[in-house]
């Protein structure tokens, strides 16, 4: 069979940019095959869909050496319009995607362009509705519908038009775990059903893996580094060498001294062949030493009884009591839309709580107002984007007080101290443009810290980033934490990050607080992560399948295991 | 076709769509200055910067379609006379997007003038000229009046567009003409 | 949580809302320019009627349009005002003579002719809001661009307005977003004792980030647009459009018939007012 995409000794090099993003590839993908790429950022993985879809070099200027042929043409020929009627790319902004007033307005939205009559496009778009499972939702708008469902809808407004490949561009950064997992089976429905070839890009392996993939390749600096199927793939180092995270049974397993071998299936741990390794494995967790972290601290933070209704009908909050102990580092995980975010916005001060109380070292912060509040609870958003005003970093890092009028002297030596604390200090006269995306968001995290809050509060820190810039980004947050003491609240769909880096973790589901317990007891269980739409850790399958019968004391040895390592 | 597809093309045609949506929102946004009944609107700037960035069309509808909808959805009016100035302000800033370079990241003192210059002079055509005339012919409106009204609204217009406009065309300038000679400070 | 006092779409079975965009949009059209060009009395009272009857038509309730009505009555009292005190005597140029009905104060005589025709210039201005409130509140936000594309508008151009449509609530939740971050770091745009120039800097601080976030949406934007195929063919067909019925027929007959009736009827003696005092 003939490759339906085929890179020959192909390179790329972006116009603004000094060397090549992708150096020689050579892949070749068949008819129907399910590919994943990965790799961390800037490897060049995005780079090559966008070589097939044609947005190089239309879209994205630079030179092109070597050959690419997509399904008997070359994108660089045909250009986008051409490349559309055989390859859909769904991208990672599900928001920026979604073009179409209603869900039905965006599936038909490549047929409108192409001119189609008003019947046939209805007819088109109740099918493709059916495909995606959006059938009830054609007349809802964007804002009614949730991540899960605006992406469904992406791939279905990518479908309509026959097209013979897929791509996806990371679809599961921006997903709860458990919307994520619906998505990777969607793919893999859509794959066998309608007999498309797909390429997946995203560097979170475990979740990908979820449904079976043909080939994994392995990027990194714009180079191929494996191509190879799954099993054999995670038998190897290559992974670890690139910096993208291995499925975490994997790594224990590899933890335990023991070499896994193809034959067994790791591909998935539940149908992974583990009798080899139990003994291994086993003999490995009674010789870790258990975590013991005590914090006999007093509350920072105390809520009680909380209650908030944006319409007085409908609690978006409905009766929530938790405290935190200064120097905490605590997690508030649950789907989208279950109340993290209004409660975050409840303690800053955003919203008035229809009843309840919220109490800081002991004294009820009602009435304080925002900026007050400001002064003690720091709030770092999502999208450093979002957040930064200033040109020139040490601007930014000095607003929060030079808005309060602190004199311009006191201003620069706390912003000095602050850059220093988080690094920045080099850079402290350079645009906030030139910075990286974990460098722009220690900027923001800078800027808080400078007004010397005793709590943070981040949302999403480390959403879309790939685990190097994780690891960087937590093991600050980390620092400051055992450094300085502060007390750190993190709202995250990242289960790893809850794991790794918090004590503590509130489970939220439809306003209700349903868990206040350590990841690892959490995430051991089934119910609650079910209810709550976590991801249950594969940790606690190999636990069990080990015979090991306490599955989160495993966890948290692992992650103590990690942790030693990591510090060493 | 093609000569007309360049000049308004998918990119031109997503600025002005949620360019507009921008300056829809920010109809909420107004600074008082004390004198009752008038505001300094921050939506001005952004206008004068969407045109100086993307050009004459996408400022003239951006300035239409804004103030019409943004009129319409928040005040459920539309004062017509005083929407076609608006397009006048983007056109004229627009004309001069390829002077002002920002984009490719010269925006310097040499371009805030002539940015400035034109803002002044469109708003002036605008709001003294155009408004005041339309107001007159269409709601027979007596001068002085309008004429008063229109001198208020070209100050407040032209002093946002000032401050606003040109540093917010400064900062993504610098954004956008990435620079490359930066180094580390100890 | 977007904001409550903008004007909205309510989906409603009745025979305005039946109707096509087109319709509503010619009659919306129709209205301003009517409105525009005319001054006569008895023209603009007969607008304001059918305005009405099409208020009870469509079912459009009181809370639905109270709080932009309530705006409208106060920009209009502070008109009518300013004009009195800029100008007592437009209605007597106007009209061509001057009833003076009672002194008010040094050169600003009540008269006949000034509240004549200020009662004008309110009734003017009312003739075009209720097509506004029936356009925006009738009118799938669906139907828009398609309307405007059926009318002439290039359909680039008329998509930009669906697209704005799309992102106002998107645009909106970013600002309250933005606003509330901001003034949690002590940037509060609204506080009382701020110099202006410190009100501009404190404003910028919000649109800063509010305008660079969606300079960067709109690549994104641009790029999933052009994945699908967005300008690729002169013409482009519409989902959301309506097929025109005998009703929308008729319709639009009427309201052009009644355009051409009005503009006639006004025009005819080679004023634009309707003169009682001649």
């Amino acid at each position: 069979m003939d490759p339906i995409i085929s890179f020959k000794d192909f390179s790329f090099q972006y116009r603004q940019q000094k060397s090549p993003t992708l150096k020689n590839i050579t892949l070749n993908v068949y008819p129907g095959e399910k590919i994943l790429i990965t790799g961390p950022s800037g490897c060049g993985k995005s780079t090559i869909v966008h070589c097939i879809n044609g947005l190089i070099p239309s879209s994205f200027e630079g030179t092109i050496t070597g050959d690419l042929t997509v399904d008997g043409v070359k994108p660089k020929d045909e250009g986008v319009f051409g490349m559309s009627k055989k390859v859909g790319t769904v991208l990672q902004d599900t928001d920026g995607q979604f073009i179409g007033l209603t869900v039905a307005e965006d599936l038909a939205f490549a047929l409108e362009n192409d001119a189609v009559e008003q019947d046939e496009m209805k007819e088109r778009v109740d099918k493709v509705a059916d495909i995606v499972d959006m059938k009830h939702f054609l007349h809802h708008s964007p804002s009614e519908l949730s991540g899960g469902q605006k992406q469904r809808v992406s791939m279905g407004g990518v479908l309509v038009d026959d097209v013979k490949i897929l791509l996806f561009d990371e679809p599961l950064a921006n997903l709860d775990p458990a919307t994520g997992k619906k998505t990777i089976e969607l793919i893999d429905r859509i794959c066998h059903d309608e007999h498309v070839t797909v390429i997946i890009v995203e560097h979170r392996l475990e979740d990908v893996l979820w449904r079976d993939v043909d080939r994994i390749v392995v990027m990194e600096d714009g180079q191929i580094k494996a191509d190879e199927d799954p099993d054999h793939l995670l038998c190897t180092d290559v992974l670890q060498k690139t910096g993208v995270r291995e499925p975490l049974y994997v790594t224990a397993i590899k933890h335990a001294g023991a070499v896994i071998d193809p034959g067994d299936k790791p591909q998935h741990i539940e149908t992974m062949n583990i009798a080899p390794y139990r003994e291994k494995v086993r003999s490995w967790f009674e010789s870790t030493k258990p975590k013991v972290r005590e914090n006999s601290n007093e509350n920072a933070l105390e809520v009680k009884n909380l209650t908030f209704s944006y319409d007085g009908v409908e609690d978006v909050l409905s009766n929530v009591s938790f405290a935190v102990k200064r120097g905490e580092m605590l997690s508030i995980v649950g789907k989208n839309g279950a109340g993290k975010s209004t409660l975050s916005g409840l303690i800053c001060g955003f919203n008035k709580p229809t009843s309840g109380q919220i109490l800081l070292d002991g004294k009820d912060i009602s009435p304080l107002t925002i900026k007050q509040r400001g002064e003690k609870i720091g709030l770092v958003m999502q999208s450093p984007n979002q957040m930064i005003s200033k040109p020139m970093i040490s601007e930014e890092v000095g607003l929060g007080l030079a808005v309060r009028g602190v004199e311009p002297d006191k201003i620069k030596e706390a912003v000095n101290d602050t850059l220093k604390i988080c690094g920045l200090y080099p850079m402290r006269n350079w645009p906030v443009s030139a910075l990286s995306f974990g460098q722009k968001k220690r900027v923001c995290i800078a800027s808080i810290l400078a007004m010397k809050p005793k709590i943070l509060i981040l949302d999403e820190p480390t959403a879309g980033q790939d685990f190097r810039h994780y690891t960087e980004i937590m093991e600050f947050l980390k620092k400051l934490n055992r450094e300085m003491g502060l007390t750190i609240l993190m709202i995250t769909h990242d289960m790893h990050l809850m794991l790794e880096y918090t004590d503590r973790a509130l489970v939220l589901c439809e306003g209700h607080l349903l868990a206040d317990d350590t990841p690892a007891r959490i995430l051991t269980n089934d119910e609650l992560s079910e209810k709550a739409c976590l991801k249950k850790t594969s940790l606690y399958d190999l636990a069990m399948k080990c015979g090991i019968d306490s599955p989160s004391e495993f966890v948290d040895r692992f992650i103590a295991f990690e942790n030693e390592r990591k510090e060493a | 076709m093609d000569k007309k597809k360049s000049k308004f093309g998918i990119r031109e045609v997503v600025a002005t769509g949620i360019g507009t949506a921008l300056f829809v929102v920010l109809t909420e946004v107004q600074i008082p200055i004390g004198i009752p009944n008038t505001a300094l609107q921050p939506r001005m700037a952004v206008l004068a910067f969407l045109s100086a960035v993307f050009g004459p069309l996408v400022g003239a509808i951006i300035g239409l379609l804004g103030h019409a909808l943004g009129d319409a959805l928040f005040y459920g009016s539309v004062w017509w006379s005083w929407v076609f100035p608006e397009a006048i302000v983007g056109i004229a800033i627009g004309a001069c997007a390829k002077k002002l370079k920002v984009r490719a990241g010269g925006f310097g003192r040499k371009e805030a003038v002539l940015f400035n210059v034109v803002q002044i002079v469109s708003n002036a055509v605008a709001w003294i000229l155009v408004a005041p005339v339309l107001d007159i012919l269409v709601y027979a409106e007596p001068a002085n009046k309008v004429f008063l009204q229109g001198v208020f609204a070209w100050l407040g217009n032209i002093l946002i567009i000032a401050i606003l406009g040109t540093l917010l065309l400064l900062a993504y300038s610098k954004i956008a003409g990435k620079s490359s000679s930066l180094e580390m400070e100890d | 949580m977007a904001a409550t006092r903008m004007l909205s779409y309510v989906e409603k079975d009745t025979f305005v809302h039946h109707l096509s965009g087109l319709t509503k949009l010619i009659f919306f059209l129709a209205w301003c320019i009517t409105s525009a060009m005319t001054y006569d009395t008895r023209i603009l009272l007969v607008m304001i009627a059918v305005s009405l009857v099409l208020f009870v038509i469509s079912k459009t309730q009181w809370k639905q349009i109270a709080g932009v009505f309530k705006f409208i009555l106060l920009m209009m009292i502070i008109n009518v005002i300013a004009i009195f005190l800029l100008s007592p005597y437009q209605g007597c140029e106007i009209y061509h003579s001057k009833t003076v009905l009672a002194p008010f104060f040094a050169g600003h005589d009540i008269t006949a002719e000034e509240l004549f025709y200020l009662f004008n210039v309110v009734i003017k201005y009312f003739t075009v809001a209720p097509s506004i409130f029936i356009f925006l509140v009738t009118t799938n936000p669906s139907e828009f661009a398609s309307s405007m594309n059926l009318i002439g508008v290039p359909y680039t151009v008329s998509y930009a307005i669906s697209i704005a449509l799309r992102y106002i609530p998107d645009v909106q939740d970013d600002y309250h977003r933005i606003k509330n971050a901001q003034e949690a770091r002590g940037i509060e745009m609204n506080a009382a004792n701020a110099k202006l120039s410190e009100r501009i800097r404190r404003t910028s601080a919000i649109i800063f980030p509010l305008l660079f976030s969606t300079m960067e949406e709109i690549d994104v934007v641009s790029n999933a647009m052009e994945l699908r195929g967005f300008g690729k063919k002169k013409k482009r067909t519409w989902y959301a459009r309506k097929k025109l019925t005998k009703a929308d027929y008729i319709s639009i007959a009427a309201t052009l018939a009644f355009m051409v009736f009005a503009l006639w009827f006004t025009y005819r003696d080679g004023s634009r007012f309707y003169n009682p005092f001649a």
